[in-house]
């Protein structure tokens, strides 16, 4: 099985927000959640870099740790998911994830702010595969059907990485070997405690 | 001479090597930044690598925040020892106290007289405040503690069901009890003023521990205490409380982890403070219940735990009785 990993060659985002809208069409999310968003850092001065970010699936991951339903799994392609059926939307993951992925449909209504969404990394949930009753929940099941997340597989400078970790870290490496440098793997470090040097 | 030729040559020099030394360094080298020193300097000094979206929100801005590991080992780890140690050490001493003291008795007897204590203002409040406080932390100790103890029990979905009605209870019961504490402050506060009597009540460790009872006004040393534990503590958890219940309004995820800190361990305290509060109001003393039961309490249970209230009270019911112009006998 493979271990599945995001990567984002910063020095090739264009922010162009494409992978936020691919997104959100393919898994029809509602109004105001953002499974993954552009943070552009030192915008307008010498070192901006755009960085497409969402869940990074992370090794002994934080969300899974401080949940008290204990909602979230792991699965055999060590994607982070979890079940809506037994998740109350305290908000615990939130303060935990260092990238700011769960998002939440109701803001501010007395805490009551439903059922945690994230990036399923196209994979879907705890229901039966590519059924109704999962799209409506998780959206679209693309792993499933033997497909990469949608928003690495329409980048259009192929910026965002999908697949599995050693192979996109080796992609990754060759760029930056090639064309000499490179501002990393952003939030590797954080999220999988490894990072990927040329 | 040759210095002459050699002139032109160097001003012409100098005027290419000026403006070359403006120009970009080549892309590569330009403005570099990296993910892994980024990441590990806001580790270890603290901070969150933030940026610009185009979607309008504060939250998604924040690409990096470490400080959420932090989080997470003290919600899974101090939390977790500092409630245990706090409420699971307060059960077991109150029950050492029992096995060893016991009920603690009216040292006269019952007087079969009672004396007014609490006013159905003072007692609606009381419980009011109390009903609150034992939903929210039933509900409370619940997201800590709950997925240890009550998930194995009775399975996942139970279990969220369960959780999912404690957060609802605990969001909306928040306001009945913050309410409640306003109204014991200004009831109360004038009776429960620290002074002078109430070193010697705790030196005398409150007639619970040792012999005889120490004198005292309308609320002894103990129960100033808890009642500025429930007033400070009470006010604490209601305002950090307001701004998880209101996520991100004027805040950030690093100040919802704070409130969250904040929130958690002095709930854990106040818990275990209240237990020991709840022991001696009803099992731990034969006729403490009575003041906030029917609000009438034995006079021979009031002379011995407020001697001095006692004494007003009769002296203002003689003030009452008396008819204008009347002399004690002898005078």
């Amino acid at each position: 099985m493979a271990r599945m990993k995001f990567l984002c060659d910063a020095d090739r985002c264009i922010e162009c927000n494409a992978c936020v809208t691919a997104c959100k069409n393919e898994h029809e999310v509602p109004w105001g959640i953002n499974r993954r968003r552009v943070v552009t850092i030192n915008d307008g001065k010498p070192g901006e870099r755009s960085i497409s970010m969402a869940c990074m699936h992370c090794t002994d991951a934080p969300c899974a740790a401080v949940c008290p339903t204990s909602c979230f799994y792991t699965t055999a392609d060590a994607v982070v998911l979890h079940d809506k059926d037994t998740c109350i939307g305290c908000g615990y993951c939130f303060y935990a994830c260092p990238f700011g992925a769960p998002q939440y449909p109701r803001v501010g209504n007395f805490g009551g702010r439903g059922k945690m969404d994230k990036c399923t990394y196209c994979a879907g949930g705890p229901q039966q595969d590519n059924t109704r009753a999962e799209y409506v929940q998780y959206g679209s099941n693309r792993l499933a059907e033997g497909k990469l997340p949608l928003c690495a597989e329409m980048c259009s400078t192929k910026a965002l990485l999908a697949g599995d970790g050693d192979m996109i870290a080796t992609i990754y490496r060759e760029r930056v070997q090639r064309r000499g440098y490179g501002s990393g793997a952003w939030g590797w470090r954080t999220a999988y405690r490894t990072t990927v040097t040329a | 001479m040759r210095r002459l030729i050699l002139a032109p040559f160097l001003v012409l020099l100098l005027a290419f090597s000026v403006p070359s030394l403006a120009q970009p360094a080549p892309e590569g080298a330009r403005g570099q930044v990296s993910a892994e020193e980024m990441e590990l300097q806001r580790l270890l000094q603290g901070g969150r690598i933030e940026g610009r979206t185009s979607i309008p929100s504060r939250e998604s801005e924040v690409l990096v925040q470490p400080a959420g590991k932090a989080w997470r080992d003290f919600h899974n780890v101090t939390l977790a020892w500092i409630g245990g140690i706090a409420v699971g050490g307060m059960l077991l001493v109150l029950a050492g106290f029992y096995l060893t003291r016991g009920r603690i008795a009216i040292e006269g007897g019952p007087a079969g007289r009672t004396i007014s204590r609490f006013g159905a203002l003072e007692r609606g409040n009381h419980w009011m405040v109390a009903s609150s406080f034992i939903v929210l932390a039933i509900s409370g100790l619940n997201l800590t503690f709950g997925r240890h103890i009550l998930l194995p029990l009775i399975g996942p979905y139970a279990f969220a069901n369960v959780s999912l009605w404690g957060k609802i209870a605990h969001n909306y019961v928040a306001f009945p009890f913050t309410l409640g504490i306003v109204v014991m402050l200004l009831l109360w506060v004038r009776d429960n003023i620290p002074n002078g009597r109430d070193i010697e009540w705790f030196k005398m460790g409150g007639g619970l521990i040792g012999k005889g009872h120490p004198v005292a006004g309308r609320f002894n040393g103990g129960q100033k205490l808890v009642f500025w534990i429930t007033v400070l503590g009470g006010s604490a958890v209601a305002v950090s409380g307001y701004f998880l219940i209101f996520p991100f309004w004027g805040t950030n995820v690093a100040n919802m982890q704070l409130a969250h800190i904040v929130h958690s361990v002095i709930s854990v305290l106040m818990i275990a403070a209240m237990v020991a509060h709840i022991y001696i109001g009803s099992l731990g003393m034969e006729g403490a219940f009575d003041a906030m039961g029917t609000g009438e309490v034995d006079l021979n249970w009031a002379k011995e735990h407020h001697s001095l209230w006692v004494e007003e009270e009769m002296a203002k019911a003689r003030q009452v009785v008396t008819p204008a112009g009347a002399r004690p006998a002898g005078d």
